[in-house]
């Protein structure tokens, strides 16, 4: 069966790719994950507010303590080597391009523009052969609309737009007003793709001690149903490439991923609960749906159950919620 | 010759640069004024960068400078071009070898920042004592007096070595000028060749030992030949001056700079001459150039080389009509007739040949003290000494630079002696170690430098104290060289980075005429001169001076800097200077500030540079008024109700004027009163902790862990709180030893840090708020006049006694007196705890021997001393003897301690009847294992002493003399990992192998921190430190498993902020036993690199990583059959990269080179497990019970 889809423009001969995790922080295990079959890698992100926090957070404890004391002008050494900036991500990027065959995809997120800007540049001189833009942002101003926000995104894909050579895809959470409304202009910005959705840390909070927590608990195949519902609606509209993050962990997770639209699936839950040889589990599993289901390719299974293609589109509408409470109502009356 | 290339550095990094590049191994021990030396070459050898020949120098750090000399000794042996750098008690362990490798004639120039020997007290800085000690040694001595000499002789040192086969002595003056930045002219890589002969080089390797040449070297000899053979190297030294001057010519041929053995300066029919070595010899040539050029007839010799000396050389270089000659020595004879320059002068004129011969009948020569430990040498004094000799008999063996008013040997000057030219700017800033004054003044200097034709100097005065460390910068710029070794006393600029400093330092006294004056300050320039007090307006306007004022930590925070103002003042100073023109300044300063932050982020350099475009636009000139507004006066340094010792020798210390204070004000033999650090104000903290009453839970764990003992807990008789003042805030305690009792929490506000690791470990929370605890950082400034009432109160009221604390554990140690606080250690200071704890809990029966280091810098560093004592006036005895020794000097206390104990008992047996055998019986047989027991025996002593008075025996007095030694003394020997695993590890052990009731504590901070963070054996394995860059690739070592290889020695492992009371149990099992304990004390520290205020949760993850696992290993199981040890620590529950990630010095690894720390943090993981499993099961061991043990407490000879 031909499983050959294209992601960015960069073929791949399936659609089941490392999504961006500390997968790859370890040069062995991303051997394996090649070696498992996964078709492409995404780095995790960039944090420029990572960056910022960490230089932040150095300057004091190595420069308050610094030339203040006649037997100790410093307390560390400063070999030239050690910086707080960007390069270890982008040394890793370099060693990700040298070591493996698979493509690979870096992602940033940024919190200035330059930053935007200026690392997005930078990871684009590592040979990286695409990039993600998490767009991740809590708003917190009341005084910023959403409109604000998303012509925010859109002016920092334009602008990178305009300084990159490689494609770039844009990874979302499901919480904009209007998905289709964001997508169009962020495809009319230059995004070649994007990624549905990511999934942020979540506040928690510790009972016994009054404080608060952050979890990231792993995806389970329940969430993959938002996905399915956005990506169904995208890729109906659009001609992006579209590509689902969150709750494909079993074959069948992975078809309908591919029949609301997808051309990739990013996996990291599943692939730290099942190994490396999930990708080999869903590629056999897609590969045989597919011929069971008499498909000559994978194209032509793409988008079968989207919103413009589904024999019964109103799934993707308000009524379905109505119409399930009505039927909750039938089992709870006596 | 090349063109010329001037750099801007400081005398040990020149020096390294030459050593560095001239070089195949050096080996290294970090001491101070000397540790940069090493950590450059340390530095550089791992950037990749070769010495002239291409090789990347070989750096190693040993365990102690007699472990750096063995290996210098036996690298010189083995062939290799080798060197070393040191100063004072390392330059004197390393005597030994030096003997060996002159009397093996070995081609070998060790470095050395000379600096003071500790006699009467230890001091960091400089003087030529060290050297003097070395005298005898057989090795070569060159004195360089600047930053460019030191450079020079470097090189030259090297050259004459290998050429005559003497090993040199390089020295230089510690600090003044190991630490001044010079712009010098470099030696660039072709001089170093032309330099150094290739054939000296490989004459060097053909002496080497080795099995494809063999030779023995290093036999013993005996009567019939050691002598002849002594003498059979002579020739070399009678050679060797003749070699140094050919170099010297070499030098100058190369470089135009013109050297010799002995230099004259001054008039040619000069009558009167200064002999001297050293950084001073600049000021005295500044002085004499001066002087000649009022036509006075003086002149100056700079000796050069000092051994072999030069008297040849000395005798033509005096002038032919001389009559008056001054020998200065930097360094102290004690019995001798003169110090060793001087008697060398002596001789050498009595052994010159005829025709060099003086007229001894016109001829006076006096010998001279000055300078010693860095104090100042002006050219007041040079004048002064001058003017002595003026005299028809000046006097002998004198001193200059004090007041001597006990033996009369100083020699008295007129201060406003003042030759500073006017071409020289001359600029003295105020400020504080943590807001980088120096930082951006050595910049600044770098820039002026760099950037103008300016010849440029900068010379720092740092603070005793690590919490708030108060800096003084000293730069001077001018279109000659500058020869100024002497503080700037006549400034045309004074910054003044800190407001609060106007309260306590006149630094305007050193304002010149015109001067100007910066002061950052957090008022506006229509309403700062009302803040000024009496003293500063006058001399304003007295002066005639220029004012600027900025708030820079307004600046410095809208930039986004927090309180780091450096940037912010070293714009201003630019601009107000304009030494460059104001956009180039700018720019000079952006890049400067890129130079120095760009590796540690865009985003620190982007704020920085941001801080220099706001800075000119909130910089203001004020108009000085006419008159003087207020009649507010500086506050006094010390209280009036302070002691009269205080009052005028520490106040006079704390206000920056100990220069004043004559020979009559200091005890002769180093003794010093304790607890005199709290009449030192010193209110550094911004924030500091608020007690909310209703929200505490009264567990004490603040007072606990509070690094300055600012915060304490205390429980007393409600019935006091009548006369509490208005805003004392109290609970009902909630205990049952002191039920009914009143409770608080109490900040002393004018010592606390503003650390804010007591807030940290509060574990209590306002349920409705719970980002609120009961102790919550608050204003300083608005809280300090309730709070500093409330202190005082607090003091006042009665501490409760030992036995009625019923649980002394880490709440109930809490409400013991500490007899340890406001000591000078950092903000944070992960020591300091368990001293206070140690205090807390034996405190008043106690005896510490402190190895060097930070506990015994801020435990013994005047002018102030924290160890105090309590309403009886008890405390700990505390001293400090060395490095090396401390085990062995805490093992003499105990001797002493026993012996005089045993004195006593003797005694009291022999008179028994007349003191009376009940009282005597009572006290023999007393069980003071526990404080009632120690309590009864302190009032069964009372008794005797009253008995004894009464007694007209001598053997009465006798006893009188030892009675209070028949109450139990605590001996306690302290240090860091520095002592305790390198260093005097050898001591450790050998104490540790006696049968004698020693407590080791060993504060463990897993490097030299009081030297700056260079690697020791308890640095831990993936941590960067000096000389372990790359992060140290093997593990730490285990101190305890080494110390359980025998079996009668106490060992605990502990870390209060990770378990408290196991930490308090520790102490107190440690002292119990009779025998010698070793406690291993974690001890987190500003080289860790993090906000020391979350050190206890880090110490939390150490141990529930297992990177530091909980243990106490008692030897009185043994005795019981039972497993000794007993783990506090549960097995491991985090991974150890959680431990790791939290601290710049793994992170530092993790950026550098992330597939290593990968590696390493797996290697840790790994040892960590390990480490763990072993405790684990020896925690579990089985041992066949010992029915026949002697004594379970083991104390066989108590």
């Amino acid at each position: 069966m031909n499983l050959d889809t294209k992601w960015l423009g960069l073929s791949l001969p399936h659609p089941f790719v490392v999504g961006a995790s500390p997968l790859v922080d370890d040069m062995d295990t991303v051997r394996r994950l090649e070696d498992g079959g996964a078709a492409a890698v995404i780095m995790h992100s960039l944090f420029e507010e990572q960056i910022l926090a960490e230089e932040l957070a150095t300057l004091g404890p190595m420069d308050e303590a610094r030339e203040a004391y006649g037997e100790a002008l410093d307390f560390l050494p400063m070999p030239d080597e050690f910086s707080l900036g960007p390069e270890p991500y982008l040394d890793h990027c370099r060693q990700l391009k040298e070591a493996l065959s698979i493509p690979v995809i870096a992602s940033l997120n940024g919190t200035t523009k330059g930053g935007w800007l200026r690392y997005g540049k930078l990871i684009q001189e590592t040979g990286v052969d695409a990039l993600e833009l998490n767009f991740y942002d809590i708003p917190q101003d009341a005084s910023q609309s959403s409109e604000d926000i998303e012509t925010q995104f859109c002016d920092i894909v334009w602008e990178l737009r305009g300084i990159l050579d490689i494609p770039i895809s844009v990874k979302l959470s499901p919480f904009f007003t209007s998905l289709p409304h964001f997508a169009l202009k962020l495809e009319e910005a230059g995004v070649a793709g994007l990624v549905l959705f990511n999934r942020p840390f979540e506040p928690d909070y510790d009972i016994e001690n009054l404080a608060g927590t952050r979890t990231l608990h792993l995806s389970k195949s329940k969430e993959l149903l938002s996905r399915l519902r956005w990506c169904g609606i995208l890729s109906s509209e659009r001609s992006l490439d579209l590509s689902i993050s969150g709750g494909v962990h079993t074959p069948a997770d992975g078809i309908k991923a591919i029949l609301s639209g997808a051309c990739t699936v990013q996996l990291v839950s599943a692939v730290l609960e099942h190994g490396a040889h999930i990708f080999g589990t869903l590629r056999d599993g897609l590969s045989e749906w597919l011929e069971d289901m008499d498909y000559k390719s994978l194209d032509q299974a793409r988008g079968a159950l989207n919103l413009s293609r589904c024999p019964n589109p109103e799934i993707y509408k308000r009524a379905n919620y109505i119409h399930l409470l009505q039927s909750w109502r039938g089992v709870l009356e006596p | 010759m090349g063109e010329k290339v001037f750099i801007t550095l400081d005398g040990n990094e020149a020096v390294a640069s030459v050593a560095h590049r001239t070089n195949e191994v050096i080996a290294i021990y970090p001491i101070t004024p000397a540790s940069p030396m090493g950590e450059h070459a340390d530095a550089w050898a791992a950037k990749g960068i070769p010495n002239i020949w291409g090789i990347i120098p070989d750096v190693v750090e040993m365990q102690s400078e007699a472990g750096a000399a063995g290996t210098v000794h036996g690298s010189l042996q083995a062939g290799a071009l080798t060197t070393s750098f040191t100063a004072s008690q390392g330059l004197l362990l390393m005597i030994p070898n030096l003997f060996k490798i002159a009397g093996e004639l070995t081609a070998f120039t060790l470095h050395v920042a000379a600096r003071t020997i500790a006699t009467h007290a230890l001091s960091i800085f400089g003087d030529h004592s060290d050297v003097m000690a070395c005298r005898g040694t057989g090795f070569a001595i060159l004195c360089s007096s600047s930053v460019q000499e030191a450079h020079d002789f470097a090189l030259i040192a090297q050259v004459a070595s290998l050429e005559s086969r003497i090993p040199f002595l390089h020295f230089f003056d510690g600090f003044r000028t190991s630490h001044e930045i010079q712009k010098i002219e470099k030696l660039q890589d072709d001089v170093l060749r032309a330099m150094i002969s290739e054939d000296r080089i490989h004459e060097h390797r053909m002496r080497a030992l080795t099995p494809d040449r063999p030779v023995l070297r290093g036999a013993a000899q005996n009567p019939d030949t050691f002598f002849q053979a002594r003498e059979a190297g002579n020739h070399f030294y009678l050679e060797c001056p003749g070699k140094l001057e050919a170099a010297f010519r070499k030098f100058e041929q190369l470089t135009g700079r013109s050297y010799d053995l002995v230099t004259y300066h001054g008039d040619p029919d000069a009558s009167k001459v200064l002999v001297l070595m050293g950084s001073g010899a600049e000021t005295a040539q500044e002085t004499v150039d001066f002087l000649c050029s009022k036509g006075e007839r003086v002149g100056m010799i700079k000796v050069n080389l000092f051994r072999p000396f030069p008297k040849l050389a000395f005798a033509r270089a005096l002038p032919r009509n001389v009559d008056r000659i001054a020998v200065l020595d930097r360094t102290k004879e004690p019995g001798s007739l003169g110090e060793p320059l001087y008697q060398d002068v002596l001789t050498a004129l009595h052994q010159a040949p005829p025709e060099l011969k003086p007229n001894f009948d016109n001829l006076r020569i006096v010998g001279g003290r000055y300078g010693l430990s860095s104090k100042e040498f002006t050219p007041a004094m040079v004048h002064g000494i001058y003017q002595e000799l003026s005299k028809d008999e000046p006097k002998q063996g004198f001193t200059i630079g004090i007041i001597d008013d006990v033996t009369q040997t100083s020699l008295s000057y007129d201060p406003n002696f003042n030759i500073e030219p006017d071409e020289v700017v001359r600029s003295v800033f105020f400020g504080l170690g943590s807001d980088g004054t120096v930082g951006a003044n050595k910049n600044s200097i770098k820039i002026i430098g760099e950037q103008t034709d300016n010849y440029a100097q900068g010379y720092f005065v740092y603070d005793s104290k690590k919490a708030g460390a108060v800096t003084i910068s000293h730069l001077r710029f001018g279109p000659k060289p500058i020869r100024s070794t002497y503080l700037i006393q006549s400034a045309n600029f004074v910054g003044c980075h800190q407001f609060q400093f106007l309260n306590k330092f006149e630094m305007l006294d050193r304002a010149a005429e015109g001067a100007t004056f910066l002061l950052n300050a957090p008022y506006r320039a229509d309403e700062i001169w009302d803040q000024l007090p009496l003293e500063v307006q006058e001399t304003l306007i007295a002066k005639k001076m220029r004012f600027f004022v900025v708030d820079a930590y307004k600046v410095a925070k809208e930039a986004g800097l927090g309180p780091r103002i450096n940037t912010v003042m070293q714009t201003c100073f630019f601009q107000i200077t304009a030494i460059l023109p104001g956009e180039q300044a700018s720019e000079e300063i952006k890049k400067a500030i890129k130079k120095t932050y760009g590796k540690r982020g865009e985003e620190v350099v982007r704020r920085n540079c941001k801080a220099v475009d706001l800075s000119l636009a909130n910089l203001h000139e004020v108009q000085v008024p006419a008159k003087v507004t207020t009649n507010r006066r500086m506050p006094p340094t010390i209280p009036d109700e302070a002691p009269d010792f205080v009052k005028s020798v520490t106040g006079v210390m704390l206000a920056g004027k100990g220069d004043s204070l004559p020979v009559s004000a200091f005890p002769p033999d180093g003794t010093w009163p304790l607890g005199t650090t709290k009449w030192e104000k010193r209110n550094i903290a911004q924030e500091i902790p608020i007690w909310d009453k209703e929200i505490c839970i009264q567990c004490n764990q603040c007072a606990f862990v509070c690094p300055h003992t600012a915060i304490r807990a205390k429980v007393y008789d409600p019935v006091l709180l009548e006369e509490a003042p208005e805003g004392f805030q109290s609970l009902t305690f909630k205990g049952k030893d002191f039920k009914g009792q009143a409770y608080t929490i109490q900040v002393a506000p004018e010592d606390c840090t503003g650390c804010r690791l007591c807030v940290e470990v509060c574990p209590a929370k306002n349920k409705e708020n719970p980002r609120f605890k009961a102790i919550n950082m608050q204003s300083q400034r608005e809280h300090v006049e309730v709070e500093r009432e409330n202190f005082d109160f607090f003091l006042e009221l009665p501490e409760p006694h030992r036995e009625q604390i019923a649980r002394l554990d880490g709440k109930g140690s809490q409400f013991l007196e500490p007899l340890f606080e406001f000591s000078g250690a950092c903000p944070g200071c992960g020591e300091t705890p368990y001293i206070k704890l140690l205090t807390q809990l034996f405190g008043d029966r106690l005896l510490i021997a402190n190895a060097t280091g930070c506990s015994s810098i801020y435990g013994g560093n005047l002018p102030t001393t924290p160890y105090c004592t309590n309403e009886e006036g008890r405390g700990p005895a505390w001293s400090n003897s060395l490095f090396e020794d401390n085990a062995e000097f805490g093992l003499g206390f105990r001797l002493a301690v026993d012996r005089q104990e045993e004195v006593a008992k003797a005694l009291l047996k022999e008179l028994a009847e007349p003191i009376g055998p009940s009282l005597v019986d009572a006290l023999l047989g007393i069980d003071q294992r526990e404080e009632a027991g120690i309590r009864e025996a302190r009032s069964l002593v009372a008794d005797l002493k009253k008995t004894l008075l009464d007694m007209d025996n001598p053997k009465a007095q006798r006893l009188f003399d030892v009675a209070d030694y028949l109450v139990r003394k605590s001996v306690w020997i302290l240090g860091g990992d520095g002592w305790a695993y390198d260093i005097g590890y050898g001591g450790v052990d050998h104490v540790l192998s006696m049968e004698r009731d020693v407590n080791l504590l060993v504060m463990d901070t897993q490097v030299y921190s009081n030297t700056g963070g260079q690697q020791s054996k308890a640095t831990p394995l993936g941590a960067a430190a000096k000389f372990a860059v790359a992060g140290r690739g093997i593990p730490k070592k285990d101190l305890g498993r080494e110390a359980m290889s025998y079996d009668h020695v106490y060992i605990a492992q502990v870390a209060f902020g990770a378990k408290i009371n196991q930490t308090v149990e520790a102490f107190r099992e440690a002292e119990s036993w009779h025998g010698p304990s070793l406690i291993i004390a974690y001890s987190p520290c500003v080289a860790h690199g993090y906000d020391l205020a979350h050190s206890a949760e880090q110490m939390n993850i150490a141990a529930n990583s297992g990177f530091w696992p909980l243990y106490r290993y008692d030897p009185r199981k043994l005795h019981a059959g039972e497993a000794p040890l007993k783990l506090d620590s549960r097995k491991p529950k985090l991974p150890i990269s959680k431990f790791m990630e939290n601290e710049t010095r793994f992170r530092m690894v993790q950026r550098m080179d992330p597939a290593r720390y990968q590696y390493l943090q797996k290697e840790a993981q790994r040892v960590v497990n390990q480490e763990y499993s072993y405790l684990e099961q020896l925690a579990g061991i089985k041992l066949p019970s010992d029915q026949n043990a002697s004594e379970s407490d083991g104390a066989k000879n108590k």
